[in-house]
Parts: C-alpha cells; sequence; structure tokens
C-alpha cells in the first residue's frame, strides 16, 4: 500500500533492504540509499534497524525483569513480577528437562535467547507497513522491521552458541577428548578422514541451522506478509475487484497474523531448546 | 540481506544480555522462587506439626477429664463416707447425752421422792405428837420425850 510510483517488485525489495550504515562508493561513511549501494560497503557495515531495534528489545526485556528480579521476595508475587516467575519457571522446567549437567550458565542463557528471539519475532506482527512508513517521513530510505529476518541477527546469535558449545566441550572434555570426538568416531582411528569429516559436518551443521531456520521462518512469514499486502497496493478506485483485493488482504493478514503467532513463539522455543541440547551435548562425554 | 558486521554487533549485543541476565535478572529470581518453595514447604509441615499436636492436646485434655472425673467420684464417696460416720458420731454422742439427762433426772426425781418422803414423814409426826398432846392435854415436853418422838418418827 506504499507509493503511488513503486512497482511490486520494487515494494517488495524496498521491504527486504536493510538500513545500512557504511563506507559508500565516494570515500564517506553514510546510509546507503539502494540495494546495490548496500552491498558495494562490504564486510564494514552495519544495519542500523536490526542493531537498534534488536537493542532496544533486548533492554526492554532485561528492563522489565531486571525490575521484577529486583523486587523479587519470597512472599505472593504480583502483576510483573507473577509474569516473570512464570516464565522464569518455564524456562527452568525447560533446562532441567534437556540439561543435565551443573552450569549456571545455561538458563539464564536459555530465558536471554526465548525471551529476545521472541520480542525480535514479534516485530511481524505490527502492520508491515507502519514503522518503515515512519521511517519514510523520517527520512530514512529503507526499514527493515524484524531483526531476526536479517541473517546476521540469527547468525550472531548462533555464532555465540558455537562458541560457548566449543568452548564447554574443550573445558569438559579436554582439547585432547574434544578433538577426540572429531576424530576418532564413528569409525575408530582408521577411519580418520571419514571421521573428521562427518563429524565436521555434524559439528558445523549445529549454527548453520540454528540460524538458518530462525531466518527461514522468519524470512518467509515476512514474504507472506509483504505479498498479501501488496493486494490491497493494486487499488485503483472503487471496483469490484479492487475491493475483493482490499478484502481479501484483510482477512489473509489477519488469518496469518494468527497463525504467525505460533511460528513467532515456536521458533523462539526451538532456538532456545536447540542451544540447551546443544549445551547439553558438549558437556557430556561421548561414548 | 548481506552478511556485513551486523553479525559481529548482534554477537556482542546478545554476550552482554546474556551476560546481564545472567548476573541480574536470574539469581534474584530464583532465589525467591526457592525460598517460596522453601516457605511453603516449611507452611506445611508447621501446618502438620500443629495437626499432630493438637491431636496430642486433645487426647491428654480426654485423658486429665478422665482423671478429674475419677477423683471427683473419689472425693464424692470419701465425703459420703465422711458425712454418714459424721451421723453416727452424732447420734452416738446424742444417746450418751440423753442417757446422762435422763440418768439426772431420775436421780433428781429420786432425791425430790426421798425430799418430800422427810417433809412428809416429819408433818406426820408432828401431826401425831399434836395428836397425842391433844389426847393427853398436855403438852408433851419435846425435849423430855424426844427419844419418844424419834423412835415415833422412825417407825412411820
Amino acid at each position: 500500500m506504499s507509493g503511488e510510483t513503486q512497482t511490486s517488485a520494487e515494494y517488495i525489495k524496498h521491504h527486504l533492504q536493510n538500513l545500512t550504515y557504511g563506507q559508500l562508493p565516494d570515500g564517506s561513511w553514510g546510509i546507503a540509499h539502494s540495494a546495490e549501494q548496500a552491498k558495494e560497503m562490504g564486510f564494514w557495515a552495519i544495519n542500523l534497524d536490526t542493531t537498534i531495534i534488536a537493542f532496544v528489545l533486548g533492554s526492554i526485556f532485561l528492563f522489565f525483569f531486571a525490575r521484577a528480579a529486583q523486587k523479587a521476595s519470597a512472599g505472593v508475587p504480583t502483576g510483573l513480577q507473577n509474569f516473570v516467575e512464570w516464565v522464569v519457571d518455564f524456562i527452568d522446567t525447560s533446562v532441567r528437562g534437556s540439561f543435565t549437567a551443573k552450569n549456571d550458565m545455561v538458563a539464564p542463557l536459555a530465558l536471554t535467547i526465548f525471551a529476545w528471539v521472541l520480542l525480535m519475532n514479534l516485530m511481524d506482527l505490527v502492520p508491515i507497513d507502519y514503522l518503515p512508513l515512519i521511517a519514510h517521513a523520517a527520512g530514512l530510505p529503507f526499514l527493515k522491521v524484524v531483526p531476526t529476518t536479517d541473517p546476521n541477527a540469527t547468525f550472531g546469535m548462533s555464532l555465540a552458541v558455537f562458541v560457548l558449545v566449543v568452548f564447554y566441550s574443550i573445558k569438559m572434555k579436554g582439547l585432547g577428548g574434544f578433538v577426540g570426538e572429531l576424530t576418532l568416531q564413528p569409525f575408530g582411528k582408521f577411519g580418520l578422514p571419514a571421521n573428521i569429516f562427518l563429524e565436521g559436518v555434524n559439528l558445523i551443521a549445529k549454527p548453520i541451522s540454528l540460524a538458518l531456520r530462525l531466518f527461514g521462518n522468519m524470512y518467509a512469514g515476512e514474504m507472506i506478509f509483504i505479498l498479501i499486502a501488496l493486494m490491497g497496493a493494486s487499488w485503483a478506485g472503487a471496483t469490484f475487484g479492487s475491493t475483493l483485493l482490499f478484502g481479501s488482504q484483510v482477512v489473509l493478514s489477519l488469518g496469518w497474523a494468527i497463525f504467525h503467532i505460533l511460528i513467532v513463539t515456536l521458533q523462539a522455543f526451538i532456538f532456545m531448546t536447540l542451544t540447551i541440547v546443544y549445551m547439553d551435548m558438549a558437556h557430556q562425554e561421548h561414548h | 540481506m548481506n552478511i556485513n558486521a551486523t553479525l559481529l554487533a548482534q554477537t556482542i549485543m546478545f554476550i552482554m544480555f546474556v551476560w546481564f541476565c545472567m548476573k541480574f535478572v536470574w539469581p534474584p529470581i530464583m532465589q525467591a522462587l526457592t525460598e517460596r518453595k522453601k516457605l511453603i514447604a516449611d507452611g506445611l509441615a508447621a501446618g502438620e506439626r500443629g495437626k499432630h499436636e493438637l491431636e496430642l492436646a486433645s487426647r491428654r485434655a480426654t485423658e486429665s477429664m478422665h482423671d478429674a472425673k475419677q477423683k471427683a467420684a473419689e472425693v464424692i464417696t470419701q465425703a459420703e463416707k465422711r458425712a454418714s460416720q459424721i451421723i453416727d458420731e452424732a447420734k452416738t454422742a446424742a444417746k450418751e447425752e440423753g442417757d446422762r439427762l435422763v440418768a439426772g433426772a431420775k436421780a433428781e426425781i429420786d432425791q425430790e421422792v426421798n425430799r418430800a418422803r422427810e417433809t412428809l414423814r416429819q408433818q406426820v409426826a408432828d401431826l401425831a405428837v399434836a395428836g397425842a398432846e391433844k389426847i393427853l392435854r398436855r403438852e408433851v415436853d419435846a425435849k423430855a420425850h424426844a427419844d419418844l418422838l424419834t423412835a415415833l418418827k422412825n417407825e412411820i
């Protein structure tokens, strides 16, 4: 429904482009005004929308939880504390269910992942054009609202999880144990190349699948929201066809949004659960 | 959707958030939850104990009531015994007193009878003397005839 001069393809591209800050072709630093410009910036550029929205959402989560934590007492809980305790208890139960070793870091890690990813995913439910239009009015060329539709965000998290997994694998089993796990199974020491290949794929697949699953789900969901939004965008006066398309957009948006609530929560939960499982595997001795 | 430094920014942000959560959010909430669990467990245990104590107390109360009843019954029995004893004693005392009184009265009556008899005897003697005087028409010298008179008095 945005801009009269946009074609459908432009509209979609516009919605899928991050607000990127980096070095412009002329050597100065600034915001990229097209996808090509953003691409030319190379690695040393930063997606302002992803970073800022992710930071704000994470801060909101930590602000409310820290406030509840400050006031937390053994007395009868009320309001915010009640909600926070419910979430914490839920995470704690999940962690106890799949994490058998002792590590005080895993539960807060799981809580942070769940809450943060959930909040970032929930940005998907904000009507698709509202925030970009506000950004446009403020003079920003692009705004991609959902941080988890940016692979940088999902890979950023899965990378941290991967580092933790490797760190705890080495810490728990020793460097020899970790390398042995990679090289000496499943075929014994004579099948070493095959072992390295299999276990290496196994190890690398963890962060990649973790990041791509979340990214893929949210990206696809966002894409469908964009496509649904295009129906009403072809408004051409109060003709029968336009009215029908507009009505379809309303109904489909609502339906997809309701269905998306499930996906949003489920993806946050899956990311958290897999992190717990990977951390548990890092703490377990292989046999 | 190209990979750029946002990746690093997100990783650093993530680590910061996890650290903050681990430091300031998780422990106090978990502590509160654990404390409450303990509080509830303690409360339940105290309730159980209270119930047990109540049972004991009611049993003790029943026992002491039973004791008291027994004692009361004993006291009543003793009192009854004592009462009948007192009554017996009183009866005996009254009987003795009565006997004594009766004996005293009898003695008095005897005395009175004796006195009356004496008086009567005296009067009869006097009367006899007066009669004799009349018969003899002369005065009997009481002194002279004292022996005679006394003998007469004794005869009557």
